[in-house]
C-alpha cells in the first residue's frame, strides 16, 4: 500500500524542459522542492486544488506554474500580494497562495507585503527565506546574516555598511491585522513535519476566511551557500535559526474576524451614472462603423489642453463611440508643455496610448515640433497659427492653419482656443453634431461662469468653418 | 515489507534522505543516473514507512513510500 507519493496537485510531467521531464529545475538539496511538496500535499488534503490560484513570484520559484496544477498568475517582482489583493476583490472563494522569496518579498516587494498585511487580506503568504538571492547567483539579500559571505559581500556582510538582517516575521508582527504569523525551518526532518502543520493552519485560516496568514520558511540554498545539502542544513541550525528564531509569533485564528471586507454593491445602472457625470452624458447609439480617431491635443498649461480632451471624449461617448482620454503627466507639465491623448472608436480600444496620432491639434510651437513627425500619413494637423509661425513641413498630411488664439481673444478668455480648434476639427471631419456638442460642453468646462463664453466661441468657430473652409 | 522506493532518474543525489532516515535504510550508490547524479537506494529491512524521507526530499516525485507489500526494486 502506498502511504506517501508525489502529490496529485503537481503536474505529472513538468513541461518546462520539454515533454517527459519529471524533475524540477531546482538545485540538488534546495528547500523549494520540499516546500512545494508540503503545499501540494495540503492542496489535495484540504480539497482546495480546484480553487487555488498560485501567485508565482520572481526568483527561483518563478516557474512554480510548471509544477502546481492550480490556477496561476506569474506576478511582477514583489507584486504578488498586490495581485492577490486584486484577485480577492473579484474571486471571494479563491484560495490565494503567495509564494515569495526574500528578494521578492523583503526587498523589491516590501511595500506590497506590508500593505496587504495591513489590510488583513484573506490570503496565505509563504515567505521563503534563504538569506541570499538564489536565482541571480547569490548576492546579498536583506536577510543575509551579519558576516555572511555572498557574491556582493565577499568579506562578509557588515551591518555598519550594509544594514542589519531583516526579520520579516518580526516586521509583520508589528502590524495589527494579520491573524497568523509563524516562522518555520526546513533544516531537520522534525522541523519539516512541523512546517507541514503550520502550512496547514495557514491555509485553513484562509479557507475559513480568517484573514492574512504569514509563514516565514527558513530554507536551504546549498549551491549559493557553497555547501553540500546536508552541511547546509547543519549551518541553518547553527547560524540561521539563532538570528531568525523558529516560533509562532501570533495566532488569532480563534478570534472572530475583526473586519468587514465586503465591497459595497452597486447596480450596473448606478455605476454607469457615476461614470457618466451623474448620467448627464447621454448614451449615444449607432456610431459610424470603422471609425477610429487617435487625437493628440498639445499646447502649454492653461490652454485648456486637458479639458479639450475631456470634452472630445465625452462628446464621442455621447455619439455612441468607445472613448479614452489619457492626459500626459510628464515633467513637461511643469515646463509649459501639456498634452492629452483621446481615442474614439467604433470598436473596443485596447490601449489609451496614442503613439501614432491621425489627428494632431497643436496649440503652441513646441507641440508642433514635438508631434509633427509622429502623425500618421494622410492624417490631419491643425495649427494654432496665432502662436505658431512655423509651417508644417510634412507633405503627406492635411494641414489646417486656424488663428484660434486670435479668435479667442475677443471672448476675453484665451483658453477658449481649445473649443474653437475642437469644433473646427469635428466639423472638418464631418463628425460634428452641434446639438450634442452644446449639451456636452457645460459638463467639461470646470468654471461654470465660462460656459456661455465657450458656447459663443463654438458658434464663432462654426461660422469660421462655413466662411473660410468650405 | 515496508519500503521507500526511489525513482533513480528523479533523484539528484542530495543525500538529505540518507541523512534524515531514522532507521538508516537509505544510502547513495555508485551508479550514475540520466541526470548525472549518484542516486539514493533504499533497503527495506528496518523501514517502518514513517515518510520522513518523502517529506525531506526536495524532488516531488523521487520517493514513494510503501507500507506492507512493496514492489521489488
Amino acid at each position: 500500500m502506498i502511504v506517501k507519493e508525489k502529490p496529485k496537485a503537481f503536474y505529472d510531467t513538468f513541461e518546462r524542459k520539454g515533454a517527459g521531464q519529471k524533475v524540477t529545475h531546482y538545485c540538488p538539496g534546495c528547500g523549494h522542492g520540499t516546500a512545494h511538496k508540503l503545499i501540494a500535499e495540503l492542496l489535495v488534503e484540504l480539497d482546495i486544488q480546484d480553487r487555488t490560484i498560485f501567485l508565482s513570484p520572481v526568483g527561483c520559484s518563478v516557474f512554480a506554474y510548471y509544477y502546481m496544477d492550480t490556477g496561476n498568475i506569474q506576478c511582477a517582482h514583489g507584486r504578488a500580494p498586490a495581485v492577490g489583493t486584486g484577485i480577492r476583490r473579484t474571486h471571494k472563494d479563491a484560495i490565494l497562495i503567495s509564494y515569495q522569496g526574500d528578494g521578492d518579498l523583503a526587498a523589491i516587494g516590501t511595500a506590497e507585503i506590508i500593505h496587504a498585511a495591513n489590510r488583513g487580506e484573506n490570503m496565505t503568504v509563504f515567505f521563503i527565506n534563504n538569506a541570499i538571492y538564489g536565482m541571480t547567483g547569490g548576492q546579498m539579500a536583506p536577510t543575509t546574516l551579519e558576516g555572511q559571505k555572498t557574491l556582493t559581500t565577499p568579506l562578509g556582510r557588515s551591518s555598519g555598511r550594509d544594514g542589519n538582517p531583516i526579520g520579516m516575521a518580526e516586521l509583520m508582527n508589528a502590524i495589527k491585522a494579520p491573524v497568523y504569523i509563524e516562522r518555520v525551518s526546513l533544516s531537520t526532518a522534525g522541523k519539516v513535519l512541523k512546517a507541514r502543520k503550520v502550512f496547514k493552519k495557514a491555509l485553513e485560516n484562509q479557507i475559513e476566511k480568517k484573514g492574512f496568514s504569514f509563514v516565514e520558511v527558513l530554507s536551504p540554498c546549498p549551491i549559493n551557500w557553497k555547501m553540500d545539502p546536508v552541511e547546509a542544513r547543519s549551518w541553518m541550525q547553527a547560524q540561521l535559526e539563532p538570528i531568525y528564531p523558529v516560533k509562532n509569533f501570533r495566532d488569532e485564528s480563534l478570534l472572530p474576524p475583526p473586519h468587514d471586507d465586503t465591497l459595497p454593491q452597486m447596480e450596473e445602472k448606478e455605476m454607469k451614472q457615476l461614470l457618466s457625470a451623474g448620467g448627464a452624458i447621454p448614451e449615444g447609439k449607432n456610431p459610424a462603423p470603422d471609425l477610429e480617431q487617435r487625437v493628440k491635443i498639445a499646447g502649454f498649461g492653461g490652454q485648456g489642453v486637458l479639458s479639450a480632451g475631456v470634452l472630445l471624449a465625452n462628446y464621442a461617448i455621447a455619439r455612441g463611440y468607445q472613448a479614452t482620454w489619457l492626459p500626459s503627466y510628464g515633467p513637461e507639465m511643469r515646463g509649459g508643455k501639456a498634452n492629452a491623448s483621446v481615442i474614439f472608436s467604433s470598436r473596443a480600444i485596447g490601449s489609451p496610448v496614442v503613439a501614432v496620432p491621425n489627428v494632431l491639434i497643436a496649440l503652441n510651437t513646441p507641440s508642433l515640433i514635438s508631434f509633427e513627425p509622429d502623425v500618421e500619413r494622410g492624417g490631419l494637423i491643425m495649427v494654432n497659427s496665432t502662436l505658431i509661425s512655423d509651417k508644417v513641413k510634412r507633405e503627406d498630411v492635411d494641414v489646417l492653419y486656424i488663428p484660434a488664439s486670435e479668435m479667442a481673444k475677443e471672448s476675453g478668455v484665451m483658453a477658449t482656443a481649445n473649443v474653437i480648434m475642437l469644433t473646427i476639427y469635428l466639423k472638418y471631419k464631418g463628425l460634428a453634431d452641434t446639438e450634442i456638442l452644446k449639451k456636452i460642453l457645460p459638463l467639461s468646462v470646470k468654471r461654470k461662469d465660462a460656459v456661455a463664453v465657450n458656447l459663443k466661441m463654438m458658434e464663432k468657430a462654426l461660422t469660421y468653418f462655413e466662411e473660410e473652409l468650405t | 515489507m515496508n519500503r521507500s522506493v526511489i525513482e533513480a532518474d528523479l533523484c539528484k543525489g542530495c543525500r538529505v534522505c540518507v541523512n534524515s532516515c531514522p532507521n538508516h535504510c537509505l544510502s547513495i550508490g555508485s551508479a550514475i543516473n540520466r541526470l548525472g547524479y549518484q542516486y539514493a537506494h533504499s533497503t527495506p529491512e528496518k523501514c517502518n514507512a514513517c515518510g520522513i524521507c518523502f517529506y525531506v526530499c526536495p524532488e516531488p516525485g523521487a520517493i514513494t513510500v510503501y507500507k506492507g507489500d512493496a514492489p521489488d526494486v
